[in-house]
């Protein structure tokens, strides 16, 4: 069955971070390992399957001034037709952010001719080289230009601040896949299901290699539930990292069952292209009480605030007759809803 | 310049029951103050680079299961000027490391090392010589062994040479940019437990009654692994356990209900560049039931984590066909809980 075919453009100046933070997300890259790459060369094609049912043509656009002219020239008509998303990458550090502007606009000019309803994603990327306090205002900056060239050829840019040395690169670049699954609702839907019936927390989809997250579910049922703002991303870079110490033993993890201190966690596989976590978390709220929580440390029978053994069990059962499900979802025609 | 050792010796570590002391030594830019600032203080390896040169003695003190003070000397000190007060550090110090910078000329700093030898030997025919011949990261792996070969041959034959036999000296390859610091630490530690052969006893006992291929006894603050079982041990595994490790402290911190400081582990990699994100890990554990978790990998292997009293970790790995005895296994996890906090009451 013919899967979805997506084309995203990758464009920016060279030396920008496109390729690094491809092979990051892409190809099991560590932050420290992209200083090996070079530049590159004319436009590298990348054909990645996402799921069961769609193909990103992922279009890394070397940004050397000799390319860029033949983008905007000869090759307009190839580069340009049928784009799906442009992501346009600016270098925070950027001498020349006038000309990069300016390259964003005629990006935009062609699309709008080529490909009208493409989705529009800017990075402001290598923000870990500006200090902290700047750089809401730095990206605040940099973004009122580009929404207002957007509205020009009647775009609606979106925006991130990134760096390949934190999970900021992993926030931006799932919500850029995410727009891009044909069937997405339906996931959330089923998603949302699944957290019901299991009465979990939390429960979020990830996809099972670059660990970008397809969606989630917050229920936020029980009332000792804690949780950092920016945890979707931190697991995908946590995970990822697991996934790079496992291979140097020549494995792969298969799942991950944490007994946290306030809440109990499984990471498992749901389908041949999905993994799936669920939360629970301690069902008294254990703010103020920690006295009580100290004392049952040692005395395992009035344990009974953190999810119990057969509860344990049920989320396993419930995530095996899901999988079918799932992999139904996974492989449904893209154009179906 | 003399030592201000004095002031080092109001510290409570070196208080009315001193606690085992590792003193580091070596000549300027050895990588003494990145060492400790990576082990005890969380810092990124890159990050050492901004480091100041060190003027004064400092010390890390890391108090878990074992209470430890690293002390590092400057390396700018001549050493001959503060002949005594040395001796006095010396005489109350179980281990001495000593750091070798390999990517440099290291003659002049084999030289220095042999005079420390033969005052530390004298103050306290006792202590454990550690080599460390570090920054070997830059060095290919034929390079690596030549060194250790070359330094390991100079020093014992000019210890010979001085009548020296009875000297405990090891050498260790060692680099902050990998796993190879933890574990040549965790050789110098371990030589300094009183409790080892115990420890290593109930892991032995432990392990044959579970089922358990391999188990460590990791301090989850440093990563330095305090005992393991008789079973031949092999440097993946060993990391794979210091990765498990973070994973699960940085994954139970997303839902942790107290809000202390986040710890930046080595799978956070580099975030929040500059800003001093150093925090003890012992400390920014939450306090709540134990933490413990499982993971399976694909070759049929099962990673079992168990914390445990006082800042350590029980780290596990198991073949998967133990998982149907899983209780049986936490059973006698149980039985060895208990076992540490009657250790750790009587020592």
């Amino acid at each position: 069955m013919a899967g979805a075919r997506r084309k995203l453009l990758l464009m920016g100046r060279s030396g920008s971070g496109k390729s690094s933070m491809r092979s990051i997300i892409f190809s099991n890259y560590s932050a420290f390992d992209t200083r090996r790459l070079g530049a590159t060369i004319d436009v590298e094609h990348s054909h990645l399957r996402f799921l069961g049912n769609m193909t990103l043509n992922l279009w890394d656009c070397g940004g050397q001034d000799a390319y860029m002219d033949h983008y905007f020239s000869t090759q307009r008509d190839n580069i340009f037709r049928m784009v799906e998303a442009l992501i346009f990458v600016f270098d925070v550090e950027s001498k020349e952010l006038r000309k990069d502007i300016e390259t964003f606009v005629l990006c935009l000019r062609n699309l709008y001719e080529f490909s009208p309803t493409a989705k529009i994603f800017a990075l402001v990327h290598k923000m870990d080289l500006v200090i902290v306090e700047k750089r809401q205002d730095v990206y605040r900056a940099l973004m009122k230009s580009l929404e207002d060239t957007s509205a020009m050829f009647s775009f609606q840019v979106q925006g991130f601040a990134t760096t390949i040395w934190d999970e900021s690169l992993y926030k931006a670049w799932s919500s850029i896949v995410c727009t891009l699954i044909p069937n997405v609702t339906v996931f959330q839907k089923h998603l949302q299901t699944f957290a019901d019936i299991s009465e979990a927390d939390e429960v979020i989809l990830f996809e099972k290699t670059t660990f970008l997250v397809i969606s989630h579910v917050t229920n936020a049922r029980s009332p000792g539930f804690r949780s950092d703002s920016t945890r979707f991303e931190k697991i995908s870079n946590i995970i990822k990292q697991y996934k790079q110490s496992c291979s140097k033993l020549r494995a792969q993890f298969q799942s991950l069952s944490l007994r946290g201190s306030d809440c109990t966690a499984y990471l498992d596989t749901m389908t041949a292209n999905t993994m799936i976590m669920v939360i629970m978390s301690n069902k008294s709220d254990s703010r103020g009480s920690t006295d009580q929580i100290g004392n049952s440390e040692n005395d395992g029978d009035s344990d009974d605030s953190f999810a119990s053994e057969a509860e344990n069990n049920i989320i396993l059962a419930n995530i095996k007759i899901a999988r079918k499900m799932f992999e139904k979802i996974e492989m449904m025609n893209p154009d179906a809803r | 310049m003399t030592m201000s050792v004095d002031e080092v010796h109001d510290g409570h570590a070196f208080g009315p029951n001193p606690s085992p002391r590792i003193v580091m030594m070596g000549l300027r830019r050895g990588g003494k103050s990145s060492i400790c600032q990576v082990m005890f203080h969380n810092m990124q390896p890159l990050d050492t680079l901004y480091i100041e040169s060190t003027t004064a003695p400092t010390t890390s003190v890391f108090s878990s299961f074992i209470d430890f003070a690293v002390m590092e000397l400057p390396g700018q000190i001549n050493f001959t000027e503060a002949m005594i007060d040395a001796e006095r550090i010396f005489s109350s110090c179980g281990a001495l490391i000593y750091v070798i910078d390999s990517q440099d000329e290291y003659i002049n700093s084999l030289a220095n090392l042999h005079s420390i030898i033969l005052h530390a030997v004298n103050a306290n025919p006792n202590i454990n010589i550690e080599v460390f011949i570090h920054k070997v990261d830059g060095l290919s792996e034929d390079f690596r062994l030549d060194a250790q070969r070359d330094i390991t041959q100079r020093v014992t034959d000019e210890l010979l040479d001085d009548g020296l036999v009875n000297v405990s000296i090891s050498f260790h390859l060692t680099s902050i940019f990998d796993h190879s610091i933890y574990e040549a630490f965790s050789r110098v530690v371990q030589k300094l437990v009183p409790q080892l052969a115990t420890l290593e006893n109930l892991l032995n006992v432990l392990c044959q009654h579970s089922g358990i291929e391999k188990a460590f006894l990791f301090d989850i603050g440093s990563k330095i692994f305090v005992a393991t079982d008789s079973s031949p041990m092999d440097i993946p595994t060993y990391e794979i356990c210091t990765d498990f490790i973070d994973i699960t402290v940085d994954m139970n911190n997303l839902y942790a209900a107290d809000r202390r400081p986040k710890p930046v582990t080595r799978s956070d990699a580099n975030a929040n560049n500059g800003t001093a994100n150093i925090t003890n890990r012992l400390e920014s554990l939450p306090q709540g039931r134990p933490i413990g978790s499982t993971s399976r990998l694909s070759n049929g292997v099962i990673l079992y984590l168990q914390q445990m009293v006082k800042g350590l970790a029980l780290v596990c790995l198991m073949r998967k066909e133990s998982m149907p005895n899983i209780a049986l296994v936490e059973y006698n996890i149980e039985f060895f809980r208990d076992a540490l906090e009657q250790l750790w009451l009587i020592g």
